[in-house]
């Protein structure tokens, strides 16, 4: 792997020839403006939806091992 | 009507039988649902397109509700495969990946709620690249799509398994996506049509995410009005995806002929170099129909379009890295057995979850956004995506559209490329620039080389969906490409 991705760096270095000093960098491809919607709670997916995909659960979360067993 | 004349109808085509009441949406669907299902029950013997086929259709279809009578809604019950990364209310979604083995996410992505809205009927989830990361369906954890004009092929990716389902004649249409080709070049590769829409066209909410800034939702079709007909119930503002936008206008079905007043640009960087000799013989070919039709053609200079590829290698995995660290086996997916804390079940779940090309990607991200490497790899890359927009702008001030073939080569052999990833992404050199401008482009066939389909591509300035479709219709006519082959 460190050989296949070293030729993509390689690749890639080929931007660094470029000069781009005055350049702005792109942030939205297409402009976009009054994107947000008011800070208003809404009812959310129920607590039983939401774990149900969980590979382990307690009663009322998402279980995980200890950060330090 | 007998199965073989149902196989040869249009999406459009079925949607009006269905209208007219010739053709009953059950009866549709059960033709499809039957050779859908058997490919997937073929295995490797067969395409291997799908990774999920519906036993039933859905009961508005089994009642008439989408069929013929005063109920009729635009999509008449004509059944959809869509993508695996469509997020479908308890329906696996898996993204193509062995760490969403078996998700059943709980709701579905808004592009399918629209089209399920239009009376389109879930058919099938599509096989893909795992996360879209790949050109030729070989990434799937779900074994590889093959391509149906040659079994020992690709099918082109990372929509692989709707391109070649369409192609084959396994459904009508199908949903897929693009980050940088991941419609064209796999529609070019089946010899169908593939169009991305203008980014924030169709909502992104309930894809799973590959590269935000990127990923678009369009349809690959047979022909270009079933391309404009999906499209049409896909677009529109969601305010679950602040990046999406309110089409300007409505999106129209294409019925111009000629191209009188048309002009056309071409770029010598996307059309010279790294294009091999058939596909330009197909693509010049095509440059004379088009000025048969009354059309422009002239050079444009798309002078950064040659790092084009350089710079969306950083700005995709640098998005990728980031959308994918909620894969960490703790709300949803596989997660690693026994592990003996948080850092060794966070580890060991995405070291086996992920296949060799999303770990390559991670890691080329998180190296190129990483303290010390930001400016110079991920800053300059948004920098040449700003070149390579104002150089489509100027483009477009003095042509109308731009024309590339759409990948430099015909689909390549099963195994071909899998060792070399730059030879792979090289794939993608006439698709990612217009990816990066955010700008819509569309894929129609236009040709054989070696007996196996070439794309056209034809590219526009943002929100030009309907003259862009309208062109590639006038095109598709006067190219008269057949695509029966395929449905032997």
């Amino acid at each position: 792997m460190a050989r296949e991705l070293s030729a993509v760096l390689d690749h890639i270095a080929k931007i660094g020839e470029l000069h781009l000093d005055e350049v702005e960098p792109t942030s939205h491809v297409v402009e976009v403006t009054g994107a947000l919607r008011p800070d208003e709670p809404r009812p959310c997916l129920p607590r039983e939806v939401a774990l149900a995909q969980a590979p382990a659960t307690s009663d009322d979360g998402f279980l995980v091992p200890s950060p330090q067993a | 009507m007998s199965a073989t004349d149902i196989l040869e109808l249009t999406a459009s085509a079925a949607a009006a039988e269905i209208a007219a009441g010739s053709l009953s949406a059950a009866e549709l669907f059960d033709v499809y649902q039957e050779r859908a299902a058997a490919d997937r029950a073929a295995g490797d013997h067969g395409l291997n397109c799908f990774t999920w086929v519906a036993e039933t259709a859905p009961e508005t279809v089994a009642d008439g509700a989408g069929g013929g009578g005063n109920g009729l809604r635009p999509l008449a019950g004509v059944p959809l495969a869509v993508k695996d990364l469509f997020c479908t209310e308890g329906v696996p979604s898996q993204s193509g990946s062995r760490i969403l083995e078996g998700y059943l996410p709980p709701y579905t992505a808004s592009a399918v709620s629209r089209l399920s809205a239009a009376g389109a009927s879930l058919l099938a989830k599509t096989n893909q690249d795992e996360f879209a990361m790949g050109s030729s369906n070989e990434n799937s954890a779900y074994g590889p799509v093959r391509n149906p004009w040659d079994r020992s092929r690709v099918p082109g990716g990372s929509s692989g398994g709707s391109a070649a389902a369409v192609a084959a004649g396994l459904a009508p249409w199908a949903l897929g996506t693009d980050t940088g080709g991941s419609i064209r070049q796999p529609a070019a590769l089946c010899g169908i049509v593939g169009l991305k829409p203008t980014y924030g066209a169709v909502s992104r909410y309930g894809m799973i995410a590959f590269a935000s800034s990127l990923d678009q939702a369009g349809p690959l079709t047979r022909d270009v009005s079933d391309a404009a007909l999906l499209l049409r119930e896909m677009v529109g503002r969601d305010e679950r995806d602040a990046t999406s936008l309110q089409f300007p206008h409505p999106i129209e079905l294409p019925t111009a002929e000629r191209l009188d007043g048309v002009t056309f640009g071409v770029p010598e960087e996307l059309t010279v170099e790294g294009i091999e000799a058939g596909v330009l013989e197909s693509f010049h070919a095509a440059l004379d129909r088009a000025r048969d039709l009354g059309a422009q053609v002239r050079e444009v200079r798309l002078a950064h379009a040659p790092h084009a590829l350089s710079a969306y290698y950083v700005i995709a995995p640098a998005e990728a890295s980031s959308n994918l660290a909620r894969f960490d086996g703790v709300r949803y997916g596989y997660r690693a057995a026994e592990p003996s804390d948080l850092l060794d079940m966070y580890t060991r779940t995405r070291h086996d979850g992920f296949g060799a090309e999303v770990r390559r990607r991670i890691m080329l991200g998180t190296y190129a956004l990483s303290s010390g490497y930001y400016d110079a790899y991920y800053g300059r890359a948004q920098r040449v995506r700003t070149k390579i927009s104002e150089d489509f702008r100027t483009a477009f001030a003095a042509v109308d559209f731009i024309l590339t073939p759409t990948a430099p080569t015909v689909a390549f052999g099963l195994g071909e490329k899998t060792g070399d990833p730059l030879s792979m992404y090289l794939s993608d050199y006439c698709t990612v620039p217009m990816s990066l401008a955010g700008i819509p482009a569309i894929s129609i066939p236009c040709g054989l080389s070696r007996g196996l389909p070439v794309g056209l591509q034809v590219a526009g300035s943002a929100f030009s969906e309907n003259r862009l479709l309208d062109v590639a219709h006038a095109l598709e006519g006067a190219l008269a490409f057949d695509g029966s082959p395929a449905r032997v």
